[in-house]
């Protein structure tokens, strides 16, 4: 925490400044709470709807939680595809930037005629929102490898297989990483567009709830565990990183420290 | 020693002296985007020769090490190794680039035994063994470091150790000290020079640094022209155990017949 302030402390004065700016400026000119509520309101409705707004909260999570798995799947697999040659590559980078040109908003009735009131179409405009950046960022990771690095595996014998497995992968796990920490950002709000239009649950069906019965200061409280969630999505993901990056993370430090063990030698190099 | 300085010899005269061919080269010819880029190139390689080809740049000496390593097809004219076609001894040959090509994400002790990685059904080398080479290259106590941690120096000599490890008897060294700052690329020089007795293998050295050629290799070919060929070969009787950069100062004869040689190639007008 003291690390965070250090790092960021300009950043967290000038967010304490506009909500003091807020704070003071409703008092001030007296503007109306279903129009625009105070902070210190808002925080105050978000404690004390903490119970239903934590609730609605665990069926958003789940939604993008499913939606961010099955579009890293989605986007390794179509990656992958269109590694495999130049042709390829192209045509699938066309009709991924045409599928980003389809509005999730406009989608999501459509959907749901399709696929239901329950979770899945909200699932399928997570995917549709998220697999496109993780999508994007790998398929130039996988390309990231020098035609050095290609003949000089090749020269030792290296399968197709292996080219993949021992260096274009592991070159491209910080680019899939990259991709990922913008698309779990993404995926809240994605999942809360997929909630707006039809559910009995979720932080978007609650935030339309609230705001048809003009309780601006819920529809704040959601808005701010909202980007809360969004948030901690994306701290997830740098965690998972400092984890698992090929050679730099955690895990592949630890490893490196018990083979060194196991020798007898020192694993850190002399200064 | 000025019985030392090199047997000056035609260009026609290319293969070694007493040793049987290991590598015979024979009227390799490549062309690019159809210009003629090297044009009959013949040579011999003995074992464990190692034999520099110096040039300008451009010239087409990578490409030559690239023909050579089957990075690029050959198009005309033939390589042997050991008397038989070289593309089924593709493994015999070892090509090293300028940069290391290191992976970032293994340590050094995985980047140098990346041969043995691919090759898990193959005996391989045992830890001990690698980690007495690491130690003899100059890469103790950095084994299980990530190798962004290593200089220059050692990050090429890592190179080295790698190409060492895989079954080549041919190494393909495309200059292989050039990015390293004038000290270092020494230092590499001189490590060079004293592992070559240990080393085993057969080595082309392209390079552009004559001091360089002079002080590693047993035979000089100078490469010039467009298309290029090889206009003329040097031998040098001085054997590697008694060379040293001191020794170098007493071959400025040599090396001024390379830079003429060069030099009424056009290698300073470019």
């Amino acid at each position: 925490m003291k690390k965070f302030l250090e790092r960021n402390h300009i950043m967290v004065l000038i967010l304490l400044g506009l909500f003091l700016l807020w704070e003071l400026a409703c008092t001030w000119s007296q503007v109306p709470s279903y129009v625009l509520p105070k902070p210190s309101k808002i925080f105050l409705t978000l404690g004390q709807n903490l119970g239903p707004l934590l609730e609605h909260s665990w069926v958003t999570l789940l939604e993008s939680f499913i939606g961010i798995l099955i579009s890293v799947a989605l986007a390794i697999f179509l990656a992958l595809f269109m590694d495999l040659n130049q042709t390829l590559r192209q045509t699938l980078h066309s009709l991924l930037v045409i599928s980003q040109c389809i509005p999730s908003l406009v989608l999501a009735p459509l959907l749901m005629i399709w696929l239901g009131f329950g979770m899945a179409p909200k699932i399928v405009v997570v995917v549709l929102m998220c697999f496109y950046p993780i999508t994007v960022n790998f398929a130039e990771g996988l390309q990231k490898l020098s035609q050095d690095s290609l003949d000089l595996l090749h020269s030792f014998g290296a399968s197709q297989l292996q080219i993949y497995r021992v260096a274009k992968i592991p070159a491209a796990i910080p680019y899939l990483f990259s991709g990922l920490r913008v698309a779990a950002t993404y995926s809240i709000s994605a999942a809360v567009i997929g909630e707006w239009l039809s559910s009995q649950a979720g932080l978007g069906y609650y935030m339309i709830r609230v705001s048809n019965t003009y309780q601006l200061d819920k529809v704040f409280a959601c808005l701010f565990l909202i980007i809360f969630w969004s948030l901690v999505m994306n701290g997830l993901v740098a965690l998972m990183r400092l984890l698992w990056e090929p050679g730099l993370g955690y895990i592949a430090r630890s490893r490196h420290r018990r083979e060194a063990k196991a020798l007898g030698l020192n694993s850190s190099p002399k200064p | 020693m000025s019985n030392a300085l090199a047997s000056k010899s035609s260009a026609q005269n290319l293969t070694p002296a007493k040793h049987l061919a290991q590598v015979e080269v024979r009227d390799l010819s490549i062309a690019y985007d159809g210009e003629v880029i090297l044009k009959d190139l013949s040579f011999d390689l003995a074992a464990q020769e190692f034999v520099a080809i110096i040039g300008p740049s451009g010239v087409g000496k990578s490409t030559l090490l690239k023909i050579l390593a089957s990075i690029l097809p050959l198009e005309a004219g033939h390589v042997r190794f050991e008397g038989e076609d070289y593309s089924r001894h593709k493994s015999a040959f070892a090509y090293m680039p300028q940069s290391d090509l290191l992976f970032p994400w293994m340590t050094v002790y995985d980047n140098v035994r990346l041969y043995d990685q691919l090759h898990p059904g193959q005996k391989g080398h045992s830890k001990e063994e690698i980690l007495k080479l690491l130690q003899r290259f100059g890469l103790d106590g950095y084994e299980f470091a990530l190798v962004d941690t290593l200089s220059g120096g050692m990050r090429q000599r890592a190179a080295f150790l790698r190409t060492l490890l895989c079954p080549a008897q041919v190494f393909l060294l495309d200059e292989p000290f050039a990015a390293l700052d004038v000290i270092t690329r020494n230092r590499m020089q001189e490590w060079l020079l004293g592992l070559r007795q240990e080393l085993q293998r057969s080595i082309i050295m392209v390079t552009h640094d004559l001091e360089e050629a002079i002080l590693l290799a047993d035979r000089i070919l100078v490469l010039e022209g467009r298309p290029a060929h090889f206009v003329s070969s040097y031998s040098i009787p001085t054997p590697p155990d008694q060379r040293s950069r001191d020794w170098l100062f007493s071959q400025s004869e040599l090396k001024r017949q390379l830079y003429q040689k060069l030099a009424e190639n056009n290698y300073f007008k470019a």
